[in-house]
């Protein structure tokens, strides 16, 4: 793992409202991360059902997407996110973990363009997907 | 032809404040993020308590885009889903004791949202309303809007479709 993945590692996994929501960094180099997120009670949003809150899933994307951006070769050092689209095709099945997958697919000397898809066990069909642009800073 | 009497305002409040509570508890994210609702009439604002635990960037320090995503989400679904439920609560077909022992009614479900962050969210509390622009049978389509210190200086705006509830209606016309 380079040195830029590293640094972006130790930034996301310092990040308070990641850890508050369990999230794991499982992968990040090159533009890309991903990050898994247990199932938790305190996370519901239909109390009927059990199924989580959109909001997490969006703090989840946001946190997944700027890990991209920060691992990419071309980023100088932090980010901030300018906007995120989020599309919720389905509920994610209670019980199971979200995992997110981000890429930066393209980056210029202010910007930063992501794409992102979460999926829950069921690797077949996506929860949600993200569309996102992030500022692209000199420093942390 | 003399209208009826109106309610004593004890009453009102109470109903009123009873629906709302009822549906606020009963969100376990809601707690999470402790978020409070602070009601004008119908008028719904959020208020997102500051907690250490909102933060995104400890350097700064920042609030994390997802938590402000997360807020405006809440506060757009909770102001959707009260503008759907205040007439049933004001007619009494909706029994506020009846909401706060769970027997809830289906929430609008989420199908995008979009989120414009304006500015960096500073470390503490935030407030945000939501408009319904439109809300059909089918779809609803909300704006919101969150600020801190200047309610004219946001510093963060999003957009939502939102996909209503759909079985009671459905079962009440096959009923006939």
């Amino acid at each position: 793992m380079g040195e830029k993945s590293q640094l972006a590692r130790q930034f996301i996994e310092a990040i308070p409202h990641a850890q508050e929501l369990g999230m794991m960094l499982t992968n990040i180099g090159d533009g890309t991360a991903e990050i898994s997120m247990p199932y938790d009670v305190k996370l519901i949003g239909d109390p009927d059902t059990g199924v989580i809150h959109g909001g997490a899933v969006s703090a989840l994307m946001d946190t997944c997407c700027g890990a991209a951006v920060m691992s990419h070769p071309e980023a100088p050092g932090g980010t901030a996110t300018i906007d995120l689209r989020i599309e919720y095709m389905r509920a994610a099945t209670p019980g199971q973990a979200i995992t997110t997958k981000a890429t930066c697919h393209h980056i210029s000397r202010n910007v930063a363009f992501v794409r992102a898809v979460a999926m829950d066990e069921d690797q077949e069909r996506p929860v949600a997907t993200a569309t996102a642009a992030f500022s692209v800073e000199a420093k942390f | 032809m003399s209208r009826p009497r109106p309610e004593p305002m004890q009453v009102v409040k109470q109903r009123r404040d009873a629906a709302l509570a009822a549906l606020v508890n009963s969100v376990p994210y809601i707690r999470f993020l402790n978020i409070s609702f602070d009601r004008r009439g119908d008028e719904l604002t959020g208020q997102m308590n500051f907690d250490q635990k909102l933060i995104g960037n400890p350097f700064l320090p920042a609030l994390h885009g997802g938590a402000t995503a997360a807020f405006l989400e809440m506060t757009a679904m909770m102001a959707l889903n009260w503008q759907h439920l205040w007439p049933k609560i004001e007619s009494g077909e909706i029994d506020p004791a009846d909401l706060a022992a769970g027997k809830l009614p289906r929430q609008p479900k989420t199908i995008d949202f979009t989120v414009d962050y304006l500015r960096s969210g500073l470390p503490r509390d935030a407030y945000a309303r939501a408009t319904v622009a439109r809300s059909g049978r089918r779809f609803a389509s909300v704006r919101v809007e969150a600020w801190q210190d200047h309610k004219d200086r946001p510093f963060a705006q999003a957009v939502g479709h939102f996909l209503m509830p759909q079985g009671e209606d459905r079962r009440d016309a096959q009923k006939g």
